[in-house]
């Protein structure tokens, strides 16, 4: 692992979108990161996070104001998007309206030079890989929402790109084809080989899709790891409060060292946590727990107060608890079959929190 | 269930009685303004003509004989005629370079305007709409000006010493079609602008991404897309350049005739209604065909869509 090469690299990026007069927005401050090859790899953030504009700078839609794009070592940015090995997979799946299937899917190889019966092979074999064999010659207007996006994502293969970008190519597909597409994704990723660059807002589908994740906020990235990494070992609040739901304590650091801290909170308790970076002991620090790592307790806990909202999600139930100090800490339960949760609104609570359940955050 | 039916049947009938009601002030109109005259032109073009203008009420082939052949003065037979014929040839050869002009000239200019921001886009349509408040005939004479042998053109050569006496411009083909050129421009622009402001540019990202160049994705992709508004601004531009009369009347003195021209004289010094009328039968057929002809020939190719 550590000897390979990355596929893509971007190194100290900054693009500034100049606006009338004075503003000017920096899209992308000085990101650099580096996309291992054969890789899923998910850019995460919320909308004008600069995830869309560091992905169309590594298409070549955009050219950076500074900073180098990588592509397997060469300098990829002053590259028009013609002469990439990289093809896009885009929101609103831009088909050729004018075009059949089977010409939207060859057009890449077409331009290419390719030989006309080479083509049509790989056409067909594109055509079989997303499962579309008999809507070949349809026009993409006579098509289905999830059928376009097979096609696009056909077309966008064919050439056989080393790097294949894709931009929220989920977003304009309901929840169950959107499922069905992250699963078919991940077979088509696997199938090909390709690395894959995934740019979402949809914290749940970078989790369940992604190799790793970058998560990005106003023009930088906060974060790069695994999905377990930013989830459970978030490295600041950001990254706490946009992946996942998470209930946030504030409290004073006693004693601190080796990542792991003690932590006094107001409600008197006094909890252990891990710690992303050292602090200083006496600090103020927020301390972030999972709703389905702390624990409904009928006795005293950590924490205490009084149940105020009791929410059935079908696996499992969200019990908003007010806690004692004025705010509201959540609570998720596993369900079972033949017992409610056990609780009622209006009654006294304790919350217990486990050794493991804590992460202390910097702000 | 019988009764649901009968609601529904009735209000069917109700709503095809009130879309012929809708429609009536406007059908009256066609019938009246449209319909009417050209039946009236019809007629005419049937009749003998009357020797101050007018028409004598007594039927005769005569002019739609006139329109191909020539009868001799002294012994009555028919020969091929081309006086008018050349004429309709200039104007459909002018016609049609005025077309494939605009065409190459507005297709930039569109294009330009549609990649434009939303904002400044209204700016440039409104520039290009400046020449419409201005009377034809006025500018018409306003190109004059440009082509005479002391116009803005020779005044220019002549300086640049590239010549050493003025170019004949005026009163040629090349003023006409200039003239037309310049005045028929806005009328290609705005329908080409039309659909190419419809087009999504992710496509043409898509095409770039695709590793099409740029003259790749002009000839693949914005072409078809904007084949409606190409059809459109040629047929615009192409009718009233072949009733053109008083671009060629100006710009082409009294040598280079067009088709109107030719249909005004009969009315006027002339005094042949009915071969007046019945060259402008022939010029409406000849549009029609032409019409008739490019729009099936533009539909049927890929370029159709949507």
């Amino acid at each position: 692992m550590t000897a390979m090469r990355p596929a893509v690299e971007a190194k100290g990026v900054t693009r500034v979108f100049r606006g009338t007069g004075q503003d000017s927005v920096r899209a992308l401050d000085n990101v650099s990161v580096a996309i291992r090859e054969n890789e899923f790899f998910t850019l995460l953030g919320p909308s004008g996070c600069g995830k869309t504009t560091l992905l169309r700078l590594i298409a070549g839609f955009d050219f950076p104001t500074d900073g180098e794009i990588l592509l397997y070592g060469q300098d990829i940015a002053p590259l028009p998007p013609f002469k990439r090995p990289v093809n896009t997979v885009f929101q609103s799946y831009a088909l050729f309206p004018h075009m059949t299937v089977a010409d939207n899917i060859g057009f890449g190889l077409k331009m290419l030079g390719r030989p006309k019966v080479e083509i049509e092979a790989r056409v067909d074999a594109m055509l079989k890989l997303v499962h579309m064999q008999e809507l070949k010659n349809r026009r993409t207007s006579q098509i289905s929402g999830g059928q376009q996006q097979r096609v696009a994502l056909a077309r966008a293969l064919a050439p056989q790109p080393k790097v294949l970008l894709l931009d929220e190519p989920l977003s304009a597909l309901d929840y169950k084809l959107r499922k069905e597409m992250q699963i078919e994704l991940k077979r088509l990723q696997h199938e090909t080989g390709i690395t894959f660059i995934f740019v979402t807002h949809d914290q749940e589908e970078a989790l369940t899709m992604s190799d790793r994740i970058a998560v990005m906020s106003s023009g930088n990235i906060l974060q790069v790891g695994t999905p377990w990494d930013v989830y459970d070992h978030p490295a600041e609040r950001f990254v706490a409060d946009f992946i996942g739901e998470t209930n946030f304590l504030t409290g004073t650091v006693e004693n601190a060292g080796n990542g792991q801290a003690q932590v006094a909170l107001r409600s008197g308790a006094k909890i252990c946590a891990t710690a992303a970076v050292d602090f200083r002991a006496g600090s103020n620090a927020t301390l972030m727990v999972r709703p389905e790592h702390a624990k409904l307790v009928k006795g005293r806990g950590d924490l205490s107060g009084t149940i105020e909202n009791i929410v059935y999600f079908g696996t499992d139930t969200h019990i908003h608890v007010r806690l004692d100090e004025g705010d509201v800490f959540m609570v998720r339960q596993q369900n079972s079959r033949s017992a409610g949760c056990g609780f009622e609104n209006g009654t006294r609570v304790g919350i217990s929190i486990g050794d493991d359940a804590a992460q202390l955050l910097k702000d | 269930m019988g009764t649901a039916k009968e609601v529904a049947e009735q209000a069917e009938r109700d709503d095809i009685r009130l879309r012929w009601l809708l429609s009536a002030p406007a059908l009256l109109i066609v019938f009246l303004a449209a319909l009417g005259p050209l039946l009236i032109v019809v007629v005419y073009s049937f009749l003998t003509p009357g020797n101050y203008g007018d028409v004598k009420w007594q039927f005769s082939t005569d002019a739609w004989v006139s329109v191909l052949f020539e009868r001799d003065v002294f012994d009555d037979t028919l020969s091929f005629a081309t006086a008018y014929l050349s004429i309709f040839w200039r104007s459909v050869s002018l016609s049609l370079a005025t077309t494939v002009l605009t065409l190459i000239l507005g297709f930039p200019t569109a294009y330009f305007i549609a990649t434009r921001p939303d904002h400044r886009r209204d700016i440039w349509l409104f520039l290009i709409t400046i020449p419409f408040w201005t009377n034809l005939l006025i500018r018409t004479f306003a190109m004059q000006e440009v082509l005479r042998n002391d116009g803005i053109i020779n005044s220019a050569l002549q300086l640049l010493g590239i010549t050493d006496h003025p170019v004949q411009l005026m009163y040629t083909n090349f003023a006409v079609l200039a003239g037309m050129v310049y005045v028929f421009l806005p009328l290609m622009v705005l329908p080409l602008y039309a659909s190419m402001e419809k087009i999504d540019f992710r496509l043409v990202e898509a095409g770039y991404d695709l590793y099409a160049t740029r003259f790749e994705v002009l000839r693949r992709i914005i072409i078809p897309l904007v084949t409606p508004g190409i059809v459109a601004g040629s047929i615009l531009v192409f009718i009233p350049s072949l009733g053109a009369y008083v671009t060629p009347r100006v710009l082409g003195g009294g040598t280079n005739l067009m088709i109107g021209n030719l249909i005004e004289l009969q009315f006027g010094q002339g005094r042949n209604w009915p071969l007046g009328a019945a060259l402008s039968i022939t010029l409406m057929v000849i549009v029609m065909v032409a019409l008739l002809f490019y729009v099936r020939n533009t539909t049927r190719s890929d370029g159709a869509h949507g």
